[in-house]
């Protein structure tokens, strides 16, 4: 079957954002960019799928600008098979981005498709969700084990009271969760490989998606700071502070 | 106009995150529904109508919604506000895994997009929200005819749980897709606070060294009445189980006193508890970046360290 997989370029975890002065967004000028880290699981977990002979191609797609090629190498160079980016040059919310996969499922007729929870950026947690209204599939969201078993999907999820485990009929969708496994380093020899891989463009007006938002971003601030305290020297120093002074226990 | 909320419930209770999204909508302003969907939850309905504020109680009694499928409660909610009652201008949902899970497909099924994890009431169709793990706070302004929200508990003082006398209605259709299952559940068996609901919390990182060493945090806790957090290093090396994940992507805690033990403090773990009235850090590097967000820093051996604050106490 036919594995597709949805990713974000992304601004690197490692890196401390600022937020611009004019307050119109962060500040993403020579910052180093990467593959959410969500989706480089969701990656893994299709190309795992591959090795062990279920799935038959890997696709992954992204929504982003001409820059946005970097990351679907590093898909490419992760296993996947083939790629394609939805060129836009615009910050998109979470529906439009639905569309535009919906767009690509109709295509390509995926049995699976697997998307990162959330994007480390915006933080919505939205598009699996959305993807699956729109197509109308079954969502096993926050996976921490996936298996297929004939014609369902089996997803053991990360939910807030533990674990839920449900069966899904296929075609679904699939969201990550961060244990689901441990995304492999792309060799040398992969990377290389990874760039004569079929990557191919489209545009929103070409898929007949507008990418209009029913969200406007007002301003983006910084957050109001927290200051360091004090170091205690002791813990019944500490016991005192917490009794007398901030006055919790 | 009106505001439908989603409740948050085990099909036992009500989860306290509801009391805080109907704070939100109080917050929004207008009529308040409060839709409890799930199977024998008769009593639990009885319960919703006696939260403060709310004029209705829309009760979805029936197996399909017993576990809370996407695939089914989705559908549901959306025909209550396109069919049923056409006079929403909200619909919210807690920010709890169920609520994250259900409310985007909702959105999309309404084809509005959702403004998630709100923190802040602007006005009613302007929210504050944290983006980049909270390093940065968006101000968010919907142009939606419904708008679909999803919210932080810690970001509002939790309505009071009675005092309440909304009239109950039952929702006769019944939404089974039929494409989903569920099949199994681990629950966390625990007789501590709930993590997003206790007053103080005690976590536990990478420096606790492994799952036997989370004794000393349990029996701090115990002492305190506290629940017990982790954070992902501790949850990735399989020291606790996930649901006790505090951060970014687990979790979201704001309590009274947060006590972090043997946690270096990355970006994405604060962002799960820097809103805590009070941190405390135990730590033996005293450059970790905990300290910087701390209010009392205690650079020590954390085995030595907690069982004395265990007897200090």
């Amino acid at each position: 079957m036919k594995v597709l997989v949805a990713v974000k370029r992304v601004v690197d975890f490692n890196v401390k954002v600022r937020v611009k002065a004019d307050q119109s967004g962060i500040d993403l000028a020579n910052v180093k960019m990467a593959l959410n880290p969500f989706c480089e699981i969701a990656v893994e977990q299709a190309v795992r799928l591959k090795e062990q002979g279920i799935a038959t191609e890997v696709l992954v797609v992204s929504v982003g600008p001409v820059a946005a090629q970097e990351q679907l190498r590093t898909a490419l160079a992760l296993g996947a098979d083939r790629a394609i980016l939805i060129e836009s040059n615009d910050e998109l919310s979470s529906l439009p981005v639905a569309k535009l996969l919906k767009a690509v499922v109709d295509q390509e007729q995926p049995q699976l498709v697997i998307l990162g929870k959330q994007a480390i950026d915006s933080d919505n947690n939205q598009t699996g969700q959305m993807l699956a209204a729109l197509t109308g599939f079954a969502q096993g969201t926050f996976a921490s084990n996936v298996e297929i078993a004939g014609d369902q999907v089996i997803v053991a999820r990360e939910v807030d009271s533990g674990m839920q485990t449900v069966a899904l009929k296929l075609p679904a969708i699939v969201t990550t969760d961060l244990r689901l496994n441990e995304p492999r380093y792309a060799s040398l020899p992969n990377i290389m490989k990874a760039k004569k891989k079929p990557l191919e463009t489209l545009t929103p007006d070409a898929l007949g998606v507008s990418t209009a938002s029913t969200n406007r971003t007002v301003n983006v601030q910084a957050p109001a700071t927290r200051s360091a305290g004090i170091k205690v020297k002791s813990v019944a120093e500490l016991v005192e502070k917490l009794k007398n002074e901030a006055k919790v226990i | 106009m009106a505001i439908l909320v989603i409740a948050e419930h085990d099909n036992n209770t009500i989860a306290p995150a509801t009391l805080n999204t109907v704070a939100a909508a109080v917050k929004i302003g207008g009529d308040i529904h409060v839709l409890v969907a799930g199977q024998g939850i008769g009593a639990l309905a009885e319960s919703a109508a006696k939260i403060a504020g709310v004029a209705k109680v829309l009760l979805a009694d029936n197996p399909a919604y017993a576990h809370q499928l996407p695939e089914n409660i989705a559908p549901l909610v959306v025909s209550q506000v396109i069919e049923q009652h056409t006079i929403y201008s909200h619909v919210l949902a807690p920010a709890t895994s169920n609520g994250k899970n259900i409310l985007p497909r909702v959105a999309a099924a309404l084809d509005v997009d959702q403004i998630s994890e709100i923190i802040a009431v602007q006005g009613a169709d302007t929210f504050k929200r944290p983006i980049y793990a909270g390093n940065a706070i968006a101000t968010v302004q919907s142009s939606a005819v419904v708008k679909v929200i999803t919210v932080r508990a810690t970001g509002f003082d939790p309505v009071a749980a009675d005092g309440g006398c909304a009239a109950i209605e039952a929702i006769a259709t019944v939404h089974d897709a039929g494409i989903s299952r569920f099949v199994s559940e681990e629950l966390a068996v625990s007789d501590r606070p709930e993590l997003t609901a206790a007053k103080i919390v005690v976590s536990g990182g990478r420096g606790m060294q492994n799952g036997d060493n989370f004794q000393y945090l349990y029996s701090l806790a115990d002492k305190l009445g506290a629940g017990v957090g982790a954070s992902r290093a501790a949850v990735d090396a399989g020291f606790v189980p996930n649901d006790m994940q505090v951060g970014q992507t687990g979790k979201i805690v704001a309590p009274q006193l947060y006590i972090a033990v043997g946690i270096s403090g990355a970006i994405q773990h604060l962002a799960g508890m820097k809103d805590s009235k009070v941190i405390v850090a135990i730590n033996k590097d005293e450059e970790a970046p905990i300290f910087q967000v701390a209010d009392y820093g205690l650079v020590a051996d954390l085995f030595e360290a907690v069982p004395q604050l265990e007897q200090t106490l």
